[in-house]
């Protein structure tokens, strides 16, 4: 769609101007939280925010971000949350690329009704059953370990449609030319399947990491103590210990710390993430 | 060599066990995490078990009771009520300004990029994240928010999480500042995708721009728009991160919605029955706008072939 304003003339390059200007500060107004929260965090704990310019401290300092470090175990909170975000990827690339290969190339009884049947979770979100859940963690046995938080999501139906789409777009006559060659199932996926799809499953993946890095509701419900505890709950708690009060450097510090890998992460594969975003459609 | 393929892949595209087995994982897990709590919330609901009571500790069936009481509660009603000023009111005004922010910021110029940058990066945060930081943003007298507001001419009360009639919308406008710019990278793939000639040739006859945002950008969005408006119903209903640091629904449960309400029930009052009593509403209202979308799409769909 072409822009509203042409860059001609006196009048539409004043409004062309108008537009970026309108732009440009509609984007300042929703970056601000993250960039006062930014400012606040380096603020020395002797310059309080409460009085003062907001804007600018005499100094900029970083003991803020080793305090938070000091007053909860955010190391272990990170360690946490990585191995439960690289155990979902790591079973989720798995099922979902063979349940999304038996889909696409297989012809068998009952077929559509076991893809319904997945298709499911997409209707009746995983967030929704947290009660339920619950008593399943407990009777598993699972109550308080990161194997909890994961094992739900093991199964994907929204990363096994899109894997199944992938499928479906690889030409038949380069499956044909495999089937002839006498690959097996593994050699078809492996070297004829795969290749082609490799994006979407780096998409799936990217915005799979997101998704749980971020998640907060589940974990809180099946956590009780720091060692298995994400990040995400372990703000939250960080946030209501009665000595943190309202200490805004130490909390926006702790905040930041939540978010830093991921969003230095983003900042370099920008273009990658969104396209991912896109792809999937899925956080 | 040609002849043969219809044989190939007959014969190949066929396995008695294989295709099971590669599905087994997938099945069993949704199994376990999806049919069955589904199934044991819709029976939990029919009984009554209060964990922290002794004499309630067992399931008793009380048929339609968990039910009738809820919606005989009034912080219940009050609940319901949120949920859907919550969701109505979000998920529209984040799609509204994603389209807004697709629209600004689809040129080739330099600079461009820091302003997607600058909407999208919320989506990256953690909802709980980005409530820290709003919580202190919101804090009365030298918060950023009031003091933002009052250059406006704003007067009004300064504590928009603890107060009454501000919390919901305080949690609501958390929601939407996270979410637009999720909504604008769909809307700008779109945008991206449209033929330049259509414009072209609406340019030689002459129209304008607005007639073209209208009469060409919006029809030929529909399928993002349905998408988007998909996700963005659903995600509201489960997006409550930001209650638990803001405002813990109150005050006095102003800014509880059904999922916050179904968590409180469940683990702070330990009443198994109702909990899954909830569950099961909130899987008929995420049904209800699922289903609406689909069909929605089905009939535009129909009309545009007509």
């Amino acid at each position: 769609m072409p822009d509203a304003v042409s860059p001609r003339g006196f009048w539409g390059k004043l409004g062309y101007w108008a537009v970026l200007l309108f732009t440009g500060l509609l984007a300042l107004l929703w970056a601000v939280p993250v960039l006062w929260a930014f400012v606040a965090s380096t603020r020395p704990p002797s310059e309080p925010l409460g009085r003062g310019d907001v804007w600018f401290g005499s100094t900029i300092t970083l003991v803020n971000y080793t305090t938070a470090m000091s007053l909860a175990p955010f190391k272990l909170y990170y360690i946490n949350t990585i191995i439960i975000v690289l155990m979902i990827l790591g079973v989720q690339m798995i099922t979902i690329t063979l349940a999304g290969f038996a889909f696409a190339h297989y012809k068998f009884m009952g077929k559509q009704l076991l893809l319904f049947f997945i298709l499911l979770q997409l209707m009746i979100p995983t967030t929704a059953l947290l009660a339920p859940n619950f008593s399943t963690i407990r009777a598993l046995g699972l109550f308080d370990t990161r194997l909890a938080i994961a094992i739900p999501y093991f199964g994907s139906a929204f990363g096994t449609f899109l894997m199944r789409q992938a499928f479906l777009e690889v030409p038949r006559d380069l499956v044909d030319a495999g089937i002839i060659d006498g690959c097996n199932w593994w050699q078809l996926l492996r070297h004829i399947y795969l290749p082609p799809s490799k994006s979407m499953l780096v998409a799936f993946g990217l915005s799979s990491v997101v998704w749980h890095w971020n998640e907060f509701l589940w974990p809180l419900v099946v956590t009780n103590s720091d060692k298995s505890r994400p990040l995400t709950a372990g703000l939250v708690r960080f946030t209501q210990l009665g000595e943190i009060g309202a200490q805004w450097s130490l909390l926006t510090a702790a905040t930041l710390l939540v978010v830093a890998p991921l969003f230095i992460i983003f900042l370099i594969f920008q273009r990658q993430f969104i396209q991912s975003f896109v792809h999937s459609g899925l956080k | 060599m040609n002849e043969a393929l219809p044989a190939v892949r007959k014969r190949k595209r066929r396995n008695p066990i294989l295709p099971y087995l590669l599905i087994l994982p997938t099945f069993v897990f949704v199994a376990m995490f999806t049919a069955w709590p589904t199934l044991l919330a819709f029976y939990q609901s029919f009984f009554r078990q209060r964990l922290n009571i002794a004499k309630f500790r067992e399931p008793t069936f009380i048929g339609l009771g968990n039910y009738t009481a809820l919606f005989s509660d009034e912080r219940f009603l009050l609940v319901l009520k949120n949920t859907l000023i919550y969701v109505l009111v979000t998920a529209p005004i984040s799609i509204v300004l994603g389209f807004l922010f697709a629209l600004l910021i689809n040129r080739a110029i330099k600079g461009i990029g820091l302003a997607r940058l600058a909407f999208f990066q919320p989506t990256i945060l953690p909802m709980v994240s980005a409530a820290t930081i709003w919580m202190f943003f919101f804090t009365p007298d030298y918060g950023l928010w009031n003091t933002f507001l009052q250059h406006f001419g704003y007067s009004g009360p300064q504590n928009w999480t603890a107060n009454p009639n501000l919390a919901l919308i305080a949690i609501m406008i958390v929601a939407i500042w996270k979410n637009a710019g999720y909504y604008m990278i769909f809307y700008l793939a779109g945008l991206q995708s449209l033929p330049t000639d259509v414009y072209e040739a609406a340019t030689l006859d002459g129209a304008n721009w607005w007639q073209m945002l209208w009469q060409i950008t919006f029809p030929l969005l529909r399928r993002t728009t349905l998408f988007v408006s998909t996700i963005a119903f659903i995600g509201a209903f489960q997006m409550v991160d930001h209650i638990f640091v803001l405002t813990k629904g109150g005050p006095s449960r102003a800014s509880t919605v059904l999922l916050y309400y179904l968590w409180q029930m469940r683990f702070e009052n330990q009443d198994v029955g109702k909990a899954s009593a909830i569950t099961i509403i909130l899987i008929i209202f995420l049904l209800i706008f699922t289903v609406t979308n689909f069909v929605l799409s089905e009939r535009k769909e129909e009309e545009s072939h007509a």
